[in-house]
């Protein structure tokens, strides 16, 4: 059996829940703003990618996976990838199955 | 710890050592235990991702299907309580980091303080969910108990160069309507649940439990209440935001 890699337990600043919070924050301003522009289908996509953003601070920082271990961070990889798959697959049954037939 | 820490130690590294009561008799280490509970939540988690992108997938389908009928259906939600409430999400999830770094750094005050905010915060986001609901059954937006298409098939007011809905497409727009009930409701249900852990909490904390070094219980329910806020940060603008100017 191989030495197992340590994993020391971070204690998160408040700084840094600070920082993102107020991230957060900002980038619910911003999402807001953007949907009152007109931009055709970049509305959709803007407001997805935002939402993305600051999902992805929140599992980072308030939910600590940049700080926690391997094991962790490769279950969660391996969950996200899983939804992945299975929305493509459903998706593209949906969209090859009778194209503009709806 | 690391990722061999979930395997059980060797026989011989079991002897009897000097363990905090909270560590469990199978345990090697609080922190092995720690490891262990963190990495059980996340499964939960990751069923519990599973379990909305079925209602997120199912409004994604259902959107490009009845087009038409989803942009006029969320042309009558109310933009600013959608806005508010995520900003209240994003406070109490800010105030739930705080109470888990208050019961790290062991202060009671301050973890009895930042859950009490946090319950708080959630009730305030009940509060403007149920203002919502009430309003759109006033409406009659609710289908299956007060539903009209009314609404659809004349110009709405707020949108004035919206064209009205043949009666068919108005018809769908209750596709939208129960999407959008499901969906909060179900965000609200786990919000409901967590309010109700989040008072549990409170009582424990006060009794000075999480504050001798045992964190695994505010830790873990803090990844819960962290994932009912990504939950909302997706449902805010998919429900409100981008159909506004089709």
């Amino acid at each position: 059996m191989s030495e197992p890699t340590h994993h020391v337990h971070k204690v998160v600043p408040p700084k840094v829940y600070l920082a993102v919070f107020a991230s957060l924050l900002f980038f619910t301003a911003l999402t807001l703003g953007v949907s009152y522009l007109e931009l055709g289908v970049f509305n959709a996509v803007a407001a997805l990618a935002i939402a993305c953003i600051k999902g992805t601070l929140v599992v980072l920082f308030f939910m600590h996976i940049r700080y926690s271990s391997k094991l962790t961070k490769l279950t969660i990889s391996a969950g996200f990838f899983t939804f992945i798959v299975l929305i493509t697959m459903t998706m593209t049954d949906y969209i090859s199955r009778a194209w503009g037939m709806w | 710890m690391d990722s061999q820490a979930i395997a059980t130690l060797p026989e011989h590294e079991q002897q009897a050592h000097e363990h905090p009561d909270y560590v469990r008799h199978h345990f090697a280490s609080a922190d092995q235990q720690r490891e262990t509970a963190n990495f059980g939540m996340w499964l939960f988690l990751l069923t519990e991702i599973m379990f909305f992108s079925g209602l997120f997938a199912a409004y994604l389908i259902y959107r490009n299907w009845y087009y038409p009928a989803f942009v006029a259906g969320s042309h009558y939600m109310i933009i600013w309580a959608g806005t508010l409430n995520t900003a209240v999400l994003i406070c109490s999830s800010f105030t739930m980091a705080m109470g888990v770094y208050s019961a790290e750094m062991r202060n009671r005050k301050a973890l009895i303080r930042w859950l009490s905010l946090t319950l708080l915060l959630g009730f305030v986001f009940l509060g403007i969910k149920a203002y919502e609901w009430h309003a759109e059954w006033v409406e009659h937006h609710v289908p299956g108990l007060n539903f009209s298409i009314e609404d659809f098939t004349h110009v709405n007011p707020a949108y004035p160069a919206d064209k009205p809905l043949s009666p068919d497409m108005a018809e769908k727009t209750q596709t939208y309507f129960s999407l959008y009930f499901a969906m909060t409701g179900m965000h609200a249900l786990h919000m409901c649940i967590g309010c109700g852990i989040l008072i549990f909490l409170i009582f424990q904390a006060w009794g000075g439990r999480y504050t001798n070094g045992h964190m695994n219980t505010v830790e873990n329910f803090g990844l819960y209440w962290h994932f009912v806020d990504i939950v909302w940060i997706f449902l805010y603008p998919l429900l409100y935001l981008i159909s506004r100017h089709q």
